[in-house]
């Protein structure tokens, strides 16, 4: 057993002592034990993936392990990037776990569910076989499920949000079985090696329902439009450690699963699949930023921006199968390359988010980004971290994702030479879906940074709010420097993950460079670390030359002037809904914003008004009519199924010795 | 890094922070000219930012550093995009930062650390500035990023050297239609992003019209001459970097003092040019309603998606 075997086996064996010791410890010391168990996984698991990655495998079967599937384990570097994200998010996570006692989650369930969740986290990347995917896949749906519903005694909305999860996502599951069984089925055998021997002779009729079936369910647990609308529900409800574990890595396996069993496993494919994949990703990472932008809940916001920027990582997945397919398998490299590495930028800067979010909810008991502000003095560390995670998320130089992002743009632009119709009209759309993304990303993190910490308080939880907790603390700061070398020195791991994809592709690898990313095969460079350092001494110099010019050097403190207006009252303030405004009525026709305005009079004149109620409401328009007519039809359904169970015994007889007649005869009349 | 783009960089920092103001004053001066006015004359800025500076700091009570530091990055990254895109000479003083989007994405941060200051001061009209400004971004975004991607197909390369050095080579290249499609959407852009009419009116004195100044209406003193002295250099590095791209005549090529004069002259008359042309177009104009500026950028993208498809079919 190698580096990878070990650390994977033993931060397995961690997780699943601190399942067990979290249900045996007394009350007062459980989440210390689960935090500190999650964060040794965590670890074993980053060393693990990041030793996976330089290229060592290692792979194990064992029929014995598990009941009828046995257990087959292969990692290989691609497992290992995946691996390695799953473990850093699970460090910042399980530090935030330590102090979450007090949010008051300190029940068996919950805390034994913790590392259980992160132990299926690791295992999914690097399940061998059909069957050990599927199992570990379920374990994962299973126990986070239990997480999300941890609050459920405290919001109704849990519990609805816990069912939209729990049905959605044993659909998706169902998807992925049918898919992968399907293509078990034409190999012969369920382990990964044969399903990719037996890839060259399958028949595109078997191949492509088995793509689809999986493009389906894996689509569905990245948060891809139109199966979404489970991602803005759970995300939110669940507690914020657990949501930046499922927006910062569990989302990501459902990118793993599109690019193992499309890329790997089935071999690529036609080129429709692929441009299946990237115009759904640009779907999804354009409504989902424009719901984020209205949005005024800060972790439903999160949560859309999770489909967003998967939405942005599936057009780099589609663009690299689009572009396998044609054979460019440089540039297949390149867009593959960009995809990994804005999946590891958003698991960074989304478990800060996520995890300062939570910080904000706990200190202010509040989501609400209408009833915040003002948290920059009360907040300090929570509000710096929430900065630089915003900052990230916006694509702006020097954010972690304007790397990432300028890496796919360069995959689409030097694709565009590509023969064919097709390309031709896919890949400008796709540009202007990135571009849409970009400037509606930057609204949507202006305004939840801006209202929600800076200004004066919008409430009275925001008002008396005040830091939290060290183990809080210090997994932002850590989720937090996760983030700023992401974006100064994104140059340590892209070579790795170019490779990486370069092995999925069979290319070269398509970056390299130590101070600037330089794209190999065709003409792009980008130096993050330069840039940052020509804006600091461009800052440095504009200091510098306003102490020279300046008379006076003291500052003074007064009263905001506000046009000359009287004392501020918080109720004059820009909330987060009206800041959203302007673009909801630009996107109107999207949108569909539904509204009212109740006028009721006095009854002796109804030329005086008594009252005005005004109500608005920002329905997801894709559930409303996608899956509001289908929960319709299926209650209907269970409604006419409702006379048939009266609760007579003699009647369920009867219907046993009917169907049991109705058997036999149709078995006498087709022998 | 060459000598040439050293020598283009310390010039290029030199001409954009002395001339920025000079060109907001030559474009009042050309509006007021034309109205019938007498003018304050083209050195008026510059007297407006020497009071300025000399005034005390003033901290609003309940601002924090967002507030404080927005002027100076506002400065410092447009003084980078000043540096690093070629203007002056076709070599940049720090090639791997000259990319076309690097240098969108950080004029657009500059609006951004603008905006959060707004709403940092938390007054209602800081808070409108900031909502209509980012508004406008998020439109204004997609355009400039389709537009650049048009440019960057024929060369194969979003480096602003590259393209501005084929555009010397090649320049019946500038007047095919992708190029002249682009250069429309990138006007529009320019003239959203710098605030100027049809979008924005920057000598409005009406709090509720105004998007770019009612964000900065808290900042006094030193603060205020470095935002105002940021928005003149804003406008005058999108002029210079719309004149490099699509009337790259006389930019220096080699390292040589009398290249790099000449390369000063160009950029001087090419943006003053520009800008002055601006200034007497926008005498005919009024300000659009803030509703009606989003139809503006959606055609103004949609030209730039139309300059992409021509590059395509016809490149």
């Amino acid at each position: 057993m190698n580096a990878v075997g070990w650390g994977l086996v033993s931060a397995v064996v961690v997780a699943l002592a601190a399942t067990v010791a979290a249900l045996a410890v007394p009350r007062r010391h459980r989440p210390a034990v689960t935090g500190v168990g999650v964060v040794a996984a965590g670890l074993l698991g980053t060393v693990a993936g990041v030793v996976a990655t330089t290229g060592t495998t290692w792979s194990v079967a064992r029929p014995d392990l598990l009941p009828l599937i046995g257990l087959e384990l292969d990692v290989d570097s691609l497992s290992g990037v995946f691996l390695a994200v799953g473990g850093v998010v699970a460090i910042a996570a399980g530090t935030y776990a330590i102090g979450a006692a007090r949010h008051g989650l300190d029940g068996p369930g919950v805390q034994a569910a913790l590392p259980a969740f992160v132990a299926s986290l690791l295992l999914v990347p690097a399940a061998g076989s059909v069957g050990t995917l599927l199992y570990c896949w379920e374990l994962m749906a299973l126990t986070s499920l239990v997480l999300v519903v941890a609050e459920h005694r405290e919001r109704p909305a849990v519990a609805s949000a816990g069912l939209w999860y729990a049905v959605m996502t044993h659909a998706g599951f169902v998807a992925i079985m049918v898919g992968l069984l399907v293509a078990a089925g034409a190999a012969g055998d369920g382990s990964f090696a044969a399903i990719r021997a037996a890839a060259s002779g399958l028949s595109p009729a078997a191949a492509s329902p088995a793509f689809l079936a999986c493009l389906a369910g894996f689509g569905s647990k990245a948060g891809m439009v139109p199966l979404h609308p489970w991602l803005p529900r759970a995300h939110p409800e669940a507690p914020s450690h657990v949501s930046a574990l499922m927006s910062a890595a569990m989302v990501n396996l459902g990118v793993y699963g599109i690019v193992r069993v499309g890329v790997d496993l089935l071999g690529g494919g036609p080129s429709w699949w692929w441009v299946t994949v990237l115009v759904l990703g640009a779907v999804s990472a354009v409504y989902g930023i424009l719901q984020a932008a209205v949005g005024s809940d800060l972790k439903r916001l999160l949560g859309y921006s999770t489909t967003e920027n998967m939405g942005l990582v599936l057009v780099g997945v589609g663009a690299c199968g689009m572009f396998a397919a044609a054979g460019s398998r440089a540039l297949a490299g390149l867009a593959l390359t960009a995809a990994l590495l804005h999946v590891m930028t958003h698991a960074a800067f989304k478990t800060v988010l996520f995890l300062s979010a939570g910080s904000v909810l706990h200190a202010t008991g509040t989501r609400d980004l209408d009833a915040l502000g003002g948290l920059r003095s009360r907040m300090p560390v929570t509000t710096a971290a929430f900065g630089v995670g915003a900052l990230a998320a916006s694509a702006l130089p020097p954010g972690a994702a304007f790397v990432s992002e300028w890496l796919l743009l360069q995959a689409l632009i030097h694709g565009l030479p590509a023969p064919g119709v097709v390309p031709a009209v896919v890949l400008p759309l796709g540009v202007a879906a990135i571009a849409l993304t970009a400037g509606l990303a930057v609204a949507t993190f202006v305004k939840a940074f801006g209202i929600g910490f800076l200004g004066r308080p919008r409430g009275a939880g925001a008002a008396a709010a005040a830091e939290s907790g060290p183990a809080a603390l210090t997994a932002m700061v850590l989720a937090g420097l996760a983030c700023v070398a992401a974006a100064v020195c994104p140059t340590l791991v892209l070579p790795t993950l170019a490779e990486v994809a370069g092995g999925v592709v069979h290319a070269v690898p398509a970056v390299s460079g130590t101070v600037a990313i330089e794209l190999v095969g065709v003409s792009g460079v980008l130096s993050p670390v330069l840039l940052v350092v020509t804006l600091i001494a461009a800052a440095a110099a504009v200091v510098g030359a306003l102490r020279l010019l300046a008379r006076r050097r003291d500052r003074r403190r007064a009263r905001l002037w506000d046009c000359g207006a009287g004392p501020l009252s918080a109720r004059m303030e820009y909330t987060a809904t009206s800041f959203a405004e302007p673009l909801q009525r630009v996107f109107d026709d999207v949108l569909a914003p539904e509204q009212d305005v109740d006028v009721s009079h006095h009854e002796e004149s109804r030329y005086l008004v008594a009252a005005v109620s005004y109500r608005r409401e920002l329905p997801d328009r894709v559930e409303r009519r996608l899956y509001t007519p289908l929960l319709d039809a299926a209650t209907a359904w269970g409604r006419a199924g409702r006379g048939l169970a009266t609760g007579s015994v003699h009647r369920y007889l009867g219907y046993g010795f009917v169907t049991l007649c109705g058997l036999l005869a149709w078995l006498v009349v087709t022998r | 890094m060459s000598a040439l783009g050293v020598a283009g960089g310390v010039l290029q920092a030199v001409v954009i922070v002395g001339g920025a103001p000079l060109l907001l004053g030559l474009m009042r001066q050309v509006r007021a000219r034309l109205e019938g006015r007498a003018g304050p004359g083209v050195g008026q800025p510059w007297r407006d930012l020497r009071k300025l500076v000399r005034k005390q700091s003033i901290s609003p009570r309940g601002t924090t550093e967002v507030f404080r530091v927005a002027p100076v990055l506002l400065v410092a990254m447009t003084l980078v995009v000043a540096v690093v895109a070629p203007l002056v000479t076709t070599a940049s003083a720090v090639p791997p930062v000259a990319d076309l989007f690097v240098v969108v994405a950080l004029l657009a941060h500059a609006t951004v650390v603008i905006a959060l200051a707004g709403l940092d001061s938390g007054t209602a009209f800081g808070g409108m500035g900031a909502s209509r400004e980012v508004t406008v971004l998020a439109l204004v975004e997609p355009t400039a990023l389709v537009a650049i991607f048009a440019l960057s197909v024929p060369t194969g390369s979003t480096s602003l050297p590259t393209i501005v050095g084929t555009a010397l080579d090649d320049p019946q290249r500038l007047i095919s239609p992708a190029s002249l499609l682009a250069a429309v959407a990138l006007a529009a852009v320019i003239v959203a992003e710098t605030g100027r009419l049809p979008v924005d009116n920057p000598s409005t004195h009406l709090e509720l019209t105004m998007i770019h100044e009612a964000m900065v209406l808290e900042y006094a003193g030193p603060d205020l001459a470095l935002v105002e002295l940021g928005s003149a250099m804003r406008l005058s590095v999108y002029l210079g970097l719309f004149t490099s791209l699509f009337v790259p005549w006389g930019i220096a090529t080699t390292a040589t003092p009398l290249a790099l004069a000449l390369g000063v002259v160009a950029l001087v008359v090419k943006v003053g040019v520009v800008g002055a042309g601006l200034a007497a177009l926008e005498v005919f104009l009024a300000k659009l309603r803030l509703f009606r500026v989003p139809e503006l950028l959606a055609g103004s993208f949609l030209l730039a998606l139309l300059a992409v498809t021509t590059a395509y079919v016809l490149g």
